[in-house]
């Protein structure tokens, strides 16, 4: 399921921060000196715990707050000057949808096509029935906002980012409130835009969600930024660790350290060690050629919780 | 839709939707409209006494007089509240419910939202006298008659040219209130929280009007927005006599220029975390 095996993903860079700084008064920084870049037609899940700075990015992406410091560039036009430019090709979802209350699911979506300069009238309400069709609301567009769950609310504001193609969507927590299918839905509808070429960055709680759809990740903690990359290569650079088991487990050590491996620990039943950029293969040949009996060998890659632990070393608490 | 996309034709048409749907605005108009129907009946029933509102006396004979009472009435509290509840919901309201976001990632600058939102505004009050001054004229003329109105001068005009005049009059009054709806513009760029922004621009006015009333600042008068919301009875006079009310536009304009520069100043820099 993971979208980036299947897609090339460009060198260029859909979102790109440079030294991206956001201080309050005498707080310490929301966000410092993010250097934060997504490629083109990746599927980028942005991960952090609560406070760590990930909405107070996403808002000076999108131009609603100025950055302190720093410079942001969406699709190549700079923020927040390109707005008018660049805007119409992201759609977003931001801090849980926000739609006026009386007004139909339909009516809320026409309210803010009108607004959009670079959409015309004539097809507006065959696009908006391909939206709403879309994210399975099609049946309770004539219904109130106020009626909605907030699954439908969710729905209605995913339907609002794809009133027009995009070429980057910008969600945050885009599952939320949603069920079990819903979540579904939603997943394998991220699946198919990223597949026609759609840059997503992803902001989310859920590690599942990442390891799902994802074939980027971004780490944030404490305003900066911990680590960014294609997952199976952070997850492949990250704490990985082989284990030579053997019955004398002090020269599996000795052979692992002559190899100029880190971090060697043995245990009753064997060796381990960080392998870095040592393959696998060359490890093998060379503990076996020293002598030592092997009796097993394991490459162990870290979970994306044990990852993300390892780079918060907090897990999910509030960033102080 | 009733206004073609033009440049902002289509946000306005939504803007001006969104307003004359919302049950609490129709509710609200219904309210202003009541009072002119109550004050004609009570008028037509126990005749017009020297210590009620002013133009009361001249009822008797014309009842185009009950537009000119009913907006002398209004503008002590009603219409400027209605106003203010309007302008309160312009840019707080949307930051309440976290619909601002969403119209500024569309995108819609926010000069433009703010022109939109100022334009609307001011179609509403509009909207407000006229459905005023066509309920009281109406009744007006059901429970008086439609009779010669004698002027401030003494002589007298036949009954269109007397709605004209009147016309005129709505329309200076429609002038006033667009500096109210000026000042309630700034006060919900201030804040998240639409009732607060109305609360604080009537705020405003009634200190407005209670320093009016107090000769001892009378200094201050001059400067003052509701010093000149009755300075429409040059219009009365016979030929028409435009220096009170082109002197009194003077001051609406002012407080217009001056607090919707101020929420522009205020809107276009402000961070948006709603």
């Amino acid at each position: 399921m993971t979208t980036g095996a299947r897609r090339p993903v460009s060198g260029r860079r859909a979102v790109r921060t440079t030294g991206l700084s956001k201080t309050y008064g005498k707080a310490p920084p929301a966000v410092d000196d993010l250097d934060l870049e997504v490629p083109e037609g990746a599927v980028m899940g942005f991960l952090g715990p609560n406070g760590s700075g990930k909405t107070t990015t996403i808002r000076m992406l999108l131009g609603l707050i100025e950055p302190s410091r720093g410079r942001v560039e969406l699709l190549g036009e700079p923020m927040p000057g390109g707005a008018a430019q660049v805007l119409p090709k992201v759609g977003a979802l931001v801090e849980g949808p926000a739609f006026h209350p009386y007004l139909s699911g339909r009516d809320n979506l026409r309210r803010l096509d009108a607004a959009d300069r670079s959409t015309g009238r004539a097809d507006r309400d065959a696009r908006i029935s391909l939206a709403l069709d879309r994210v399975g609301l099609l049946k309770a567009a004539r219904k109130t906002y106020r009626a909605y769950s907030l699954g439908m609310k969710q729905r209605l504001a995913l339907a609002a980012a794809l009133l027009r193609p995009r070429d980057l969507l910008v969600l945050d927590e885009p599952t939320n409130g949603l069920d079990p299918q819903g979540t579904r839905e939603v997943r394998s509808l991220i699946a198919d835009l990223a597949a026609d070429g759609t840059t997503v960055l992803l902001s989310t709680h859920l590690l599942s969600e990442v390891s799902q759809v994802c074939s980027h990740v971004a780490v944030m903690h404490r305003g900066g930024l911990k680590a960014q990359g294609a997952l199976a290569d952070l997850a492949a650079r990250a704490g990985r660790r082989v284990r030579v088991d053997s019955p004398e487990p002090a020269a599996a050590a000795g052979a692992l350290t002559a190899l100029g491996l880190a971090e060697v620990v043995t245990d009753g039943t064997g060796a381990t060690a960080e392998p870095g950029e040592t393959p696998p293969e060359k490890i093998i040949a060379s503990v076996v050629t020293a002598g030592v009996p092997v009796v097993g060998f394991r490459v162990h890659a870290p979970g994306l919780e044990e990852l993300f632990l390892g780079l918060t070393g907090e897990g999910f608490d509030v960033s102080g | 839709m009733s206004a073609a996309d033009g440049v902002t034709g289509g946000l306005l048409a939504s803007e001006l939707r969104l307003i004359v749907t919302r049950r609490r605005n129709i509710v609200g108009l219904t309210v202003l409209c009541v009072l002119p129907i109550v004050l004609g009946v009570v008028m037509r029933v126990y005749g017009p006494t020297g210590d009620g509102p002013p133009f009361l006396a001249g009822l008797t004979g014309n009842g185009l007089f009950l537009v000119l009472a009913t907006l002398a009435v209004e503008m002590t509290v009603f219409l400027p509240m209605a106003v203010c509840i309007l302008a309160g919901d312009t840019v707080a309201g949307e930051a309440g419910l976290g619909t601002l976001r969403y119209l500024l990632v569309v995108p819609v600058s926010r000069r433009r939202l703010l022109a939109v939102k100022f334009a609307a505004l001011l179609i509403a009050a509009a909207i407000g006298v006229v459905a005023v001054a066509t309920t009281a004229g109406v009744t007006g003329v059901a429970l008086f008659g439609a009779g010669d109105l004698v002027t401030l001068s003494g002589g007298a005009l036949g009954f269109w040219p007397a709605l004209g005049r009147v016309a005129l009059i709505a329309g200076y009054v429609t002038a006033c209130l667009a500096a109210v709806a000026a000042i309630g513009l700034f006060a919900s760029t201030l804040t998240e929280q639409p009732v607060g922004a109305a609360v604080g621009a009537f705020g405003w006015l009634v200190v407005d009007q209670v320093l009016g009333g107090i000769g001892a600042v009378d200094w201050l008068h001059p400067f003052l927005l509701s010093t000149y919301w009755s300075d429409w009875a040059g219009l009365l006079r016979d030929p028409v006599d435009v220096t009170g009310v082109l002197g009194g536009l003077i001051s609406p304009a002012v407080y217009t220029v001056v607090f919707a520069t101020a929420a522009w100043a205020r809107f276009t820099t402000a961070d948006v975390t709603s």
